[in-house]
C-alpha cells in the first residue's frame, strides 16, 4: 500500500520507489481488498493483505532501516571492545563483574554476546526503537493527513487499530531477532563458539545453548510488547506523530528512573521494565521460572490495559486530519 | 411553530449527542474493567492461597523437637528466600566496596565463599540448594543475571562466580568432613536453609524458654507444623522465634525471628519451592569454564592464616553467632570474651585494651568528618561505668566504652547499660 508518508522527505525514497497515490487511488490501490459493492464485510484475507501492507510500509521507511541499523551496531561495538580489550590475556570487565551482564563470559563462547547484546539494548534501545514505531502508529497517520483515507477503506477501526498494533509487535520481534543475528555473527566471528557453562556453573551443549538464545530472544520480544501497546494508546491521543514518539520515549525513560529509586520499592513490581532482565533466568539450570513469568505477565497485563484504552479512544475520537 | 420545531430538533440533537457521549464514554469501561480485575486478582489470589491450615494430627512441642532432631533428608533441591533486616544503615556502594577491598587484601578472587557471606546480611536473597546425601551438595546465589554457586562434588569445593567468571577451588581431604575447606561447610548439609536457622535456636532452648507449638501451616506447598520459640525473660530484643517444620520429613522449612520491638522479622528464611527427590547428578557437576580465573583454596588459607577457620559457614549463620555469642561463648576475639547473665540475657564482654571508639565526646579522631560519621551511628551513653556508645541494630545491640571494653548481645540499651554498670 502506498500513501503519501510523514515526514514526506526522509521517505522521498520510499515514494519513490512506489509513486505516491492521489486519495482517490486508495481504495484501488488496495487490491487485495473485497469489491465494496458486494456490501459483505473485509475476509479474514483482506485483513491479511491490510496487515502485509502495514509491514511493508513501515520496514521500507529509512527511518526504521536506520533504527534497525543502530540496534545491529551494538552487539558489534561490544564485540570489538570485549576483543580489543581481552587482547593482553585480561578477562573483560575489569574482573570484577562491572558492565552489562555476561560480558566476562564472550570470550570463552561467542554466543555469549547475544545474551550481552539484548541485554545493553534491552533497557533503552530496544524500547526507544519500539517507541518510535508505536508512537508514529496511529498520530504519524494523523499527522500526514492519511488517517482518513485509510478509514475511507472499509475496514474499521478496529482492524486498523489491531493491523497497527500487530505491526509493532512484529517490529518487536525483528528488532530483537536483529540484535541477536548481529551479535551471534560478530560473536562466531570474533570468539570461539562451543559448549557453553550456565550461570548455574552447569554445561549444555552448543545445539541447546542456542536454543536458549533463540527463546531468550522471543522472551525479550515479549518483554517489550508492553511499551508498544503504550505507545500504541499515547499514539491514538494526538494528532503529532512526533508528540506520540517523544512522550512514549519519555514515559521511558521515567519509569527507568523511577525503578532505580529505592523508596518506590512497593509501585516498582507494576513498572513495565521491572523485569525485564529477567530474561537472564534462562541462562541457569534449571532454569528459574519466577521472573519470567511475572515480566509475562505484566507485559500481558499492559498489552489488556492500553490495548483497550488505545481501542476505547480510537473507536471514539473524531478523526479530522 | 418553527421556534418549538428548532427546539425539539436542538433538545434531540443534544439528547443524540448524550447517547453518543455515553456510548463513547462506555467503552473507557474496559480498560478500567481491566485494571480492575487485575488488581483484584493480585489481591485475592494470595488471600485465597493463604486460607485453611492444614488439618494435622496433634504433637506436642517435645515431639516436633525431636522430629527435627531424627530427621534425615539426604536429597532435595528447592528454593530458599532469606530477608535478613537488621536495621543496618543502608551503605549502599561503601558496602561492596569495602567487601571487595578485604577480598582483594585475601587472595582476591570473587569467586570465595567468604567475600560472599556479607551478602546475605541485609535484603532479599534468593538461594537454591540441592543436596544428594553428605557428599554432593550445591548452594546457589541468584542475582540480576548472574549467580554465585558453591559446588561440593566428593573431594571438590568450588566457588563459580558467573558475574565475574572466577572460579574459587579447594579440596577436603576427607569428603565426609568437608567443613575442613575454606567454603567446604557451606555445602555439607544443606546451609543457609531454615535448618541451620532452626538447629541453632533449637540450642538455645533451656529454661528460660518457651516453647510451644502453634498450629500448621502450608509452606512451599508441604503441609507443616508451626513451632514457636518465645524467651521468658524480659530485656532481651528477641521477640520471638517461630519454625515451620515439615510433617512428614521433619524438615524445617521456615525459619522467621521476630524482634520484640515489633515489625517486619529480622530474619526469615524459609523454602518456596521444595522436592525431595534425587536432583540430576549433572547438577552437581563443574568443570571451571575455559579462561575463567581459578583460585586455589589453599593459597587463600595461607592468605588468611587462622582466620578462615572462625569465619567459615554461611552468613546468616554467622549472624546467629553473633547474637548467640552469649550462649556459647565462642572464643574468637583476642583476650578472650566473658559472658554474663544467662540465656536471652547474656552479654558478652570483650576486653579489647584499645582506647574504645572514638567517639565525638571523648578521644576525638581530629577528624570532624569522621567523627560525625560515627556519632550519627551510635548513640552516647554514660553511667557508672563511665561514658560509651551504643551501636543498635533490630536485633543485636553493643556497648563500647570509653575504656575500650565492649558489651554486646542481643539485649536492649537499658540492660546493657545496666550490665556495665553492674561490671565495675
Amino acid at each position: 500500500m502506498s500513501r503519501a508518508e510523514s515526514p514526506p522527505k526522509r521517505d522521498a525514497k520510499t515514494e519513490n520507489a512506489r509513486p505516491m497515490a492521489t486519495p482517490t487511488d486508495q481504495g484501488a490501490a488496495r487490491k487485495t481488498g473485497p469489491d465494496p459493492r458486494t456490501g459483505r464485510g473485509p475476509s479474514p484475507l483482506w485483513t491479511l493483505g491490510l496487515f502485509r501492507d502495514e509491514l511493508v510500509t513501515t520496514f521500507r521507511r529509512w527511518r526504521t532501516i536506520a533504527l534497525l541499523g543502530v540496534l545491529a551496531a551494538v552487539p558489534v561495538l561490544i564485540g570489538v571492545a570485549v576483543k580489543i580489550e581481552t587482547r593482553g590475556g585480561s578477562s573483560a570487565g575489569g574482573g570484577g563483574g562491572e558492565g552489562p551482564a555476561f560480558i566476562a563470559q564472550i570470550t570463552n563462547n561467542g554466543l555469549f554476546l547475544v545474551f550481552t547484546g539484548l541485554a545493553a539494548t534491552l533497557p533503552f534501545f530496544l524500547p526507544m526503537a519500539i517507541g518510535v514505531i508505536a508512537g508514529d502508529a496511529i498520530a504519524g497517520e494523523a499527522n500526514a493527513g492519511t488517517l482518513r483515507y485509510l478509514l475511507v477503506a472499509p475496514a474499521g477501526r478496529t482492524r486498523l487499530l489491531l493491523t497497527k498494533y500487530a505491526t509493532t509487535m512484529t517490529f518487536c520481534l525483528v528488532a530483537t531477532l536483529v540484535v541477536a543475528v548481529s551479535a551471534f555473527a560478530v560473536g562466531a566471528l570474533l570468539f570461539p563458539l562451543g559448549e557453553l557453562t550456565t550461570i548455574s556453573g552447569t554445561r549444555i551443549g552448543f545445539a541447546e545453548g542456542l536454543g536458549r538464545a533463540l527463546l531468550i530472544a522471543l522472551v525479550v520480544a515479549a518483554s517489550l510488547t508492553g511499551v508498544a501497546a503504550l505507545g500504541l494508546f499515547v499514539s491514538t491521543l494526538t494528532n503529532s506523530g512526533i508528540a506520540a514518539m517523544a512522550t512514549t520515549v519519555g514515559l521511558l525513560i521515567t519509569v527507568q528512573i523511577l525503578d532505580q529509586i529505592p523508596q518506590l520499592h512497593a509501585l516498582q513490581p507494576y513498572f513495565f521494565s521491572h523485569y525485564w532482565l529477567s530474561f537472564a533466568d534462562l541462562m541457569r539450570d534449571p532454569v528459574y521460572w519466577d521472573g519470567l513469568v511475572r515480566d509475562l505477565g505484566l507485559q500481558g497485563l499492559y498489552v489488556a490495559v492500553f490495548g483497550s484504552a488505545a481501542w476505547a479512544r480510537f473507536t471514539t475520537k473524531d478523526i479530522t486530519a | 411553530m418553527a421556534p418549538y420545531e428548532t427546539d425539539d430538533s436542538a433538545r434531540a440533537a443534544e439528547a443524540d449527542d448524550r447517547l453518543a457521549g455515553r456510548r463513547k464514554a462506555a467503552r473507557y469501561v474496559v480498560p478500567v474493567a481491566v485494571v480492575g480485575v487485575a488488581a483484584a486478582t493480585i489481591g485475592l489470589v494470595p488471600a485465597l492461597a493463604d486460607s485453611g491450615d492444614p488439618d494435622l494430627p496433634k504433637i506436642s512441642a517435645q515431639q516436633l523437637i525431636e522430629k527435627i532432631a531424627k530427621s534425615d533428608v539426604q536429597q532435595l533441591s528447592g528454593t530458599v528466600k532469606i530477608s535478613t533486616d537488621l536495621g543496618l544503615p543502608d551503605l549502599g556502594g561503601l558496602e561492596s566496596g569495602l567487601l571487595s577491598g578485604a577480598a582483594e587484601g585475601h587472595g582476591d578472587s570473587s569467586a570465595d565463599p567468604q567475600s560472599k557471606l556479607l551478602e546475605l546480611a541485609s535484603g532479599t536473597h534468593t538461594l537454591r540448594v540441592a543436596a544428594d546425601g553428605p557428599d554432593r551438595g550445591k548452594v546457589s546465589l541468584l542475582d540480576n543475571a548472574s549467580e554465585y554457586s558453591v559446588i561440593h562434588n566428593g573431594k571438590d569445593v568450588w566457588g563459580y562466580d558467573s558475574k565475574s567468571n572466577e572460579v574459587f577451588h579447594s579440596t577436603s581431604p576427607d569428603s565426609g568432613h568437608a567443613g575442613e575447606g575454606a567454603g567446604g561447610k557451606a555445602p555439607r548439609d544443606v546451609p543457609a536453609t531454615p535448618k541451620d536457622f532452626a538447629d541453632e535456636a533449637l540450642k538455645s532452648v533451656d529454661d528460660t524458654t518457651s516453647v510451644t507449638v502453634d498450629g500448621t501451616a502450608h509452606v512451599a506447598g508441604r503441609d507443616a507444623y508451626k513451632l514457636v520459640i518465645k524467651p521468658r525473660q524480659s530485656g532481651t530484643t528477641v521477640g520471638a522465634i517461630s519454625i515451620a517444620v515439615d510433617a512428614k520429613t521433619g524438615l524445617p522449612l521456615k525459619f522467621t525471628l521476630t524482634p520484640a520491638s515489633g515489625g517486619a522479622a529480622v530474619v526469615d528464611a524459609g523454602f518456596t519451592q521444595v522436592d525431595f527427590s534425587r536432583p540430576a547428578a549433572s547438577t552437581f557437576a563443574f568443570t571451571p569454564p575455559k579462561g575463567a580465573k581459578v583460585t586455589e583454596g589453599d593459597d587463600l588459607k595461607d592468605a588468611k592464616g587462622g582466620e578462615s577457620k572462625d569465619t567459615k559457614g554461611d552468613g546468616p549463620k554467622r549472624l546467629e553467632k553473633e547474637w548467640r555469642k552469649g550462649h556459647e561463648g565462642t572464643a574468637d576475639a583476642p583476650g578472650g570474651p566473658k559472658t554474663i547473665g544467662e540465656g536471652w540475657n547474656s552479654i558478652i564482654v570483650l576486653e579489647t585494651g584499645g582506647k574504645g571508639m572514638p567517639t565525638g565526646a571523648s578521644g576525638s579522631t581530629g577528624n570532624s568528618d569522621v567523627d560525625g560519621f560515627l556519632n550519627s551511628l551510635g548513640d552516647h551513653v554514660t553511667g557508672k561505668f563511665g561514658s560509651g556508645t551504643v551501636f543498635s541494630t533490630r536485633l543485636v545491640n553493643a556497648l563500647i566504652t570509653d575504656d575500650g571494653k565492649v558489651y554486646a548481645g542481643a539485649v536492649t540499651k537499658a540492660a546493657l547499660v545496666k550490665a556495665a554498670n553492674a561490671a565495675q
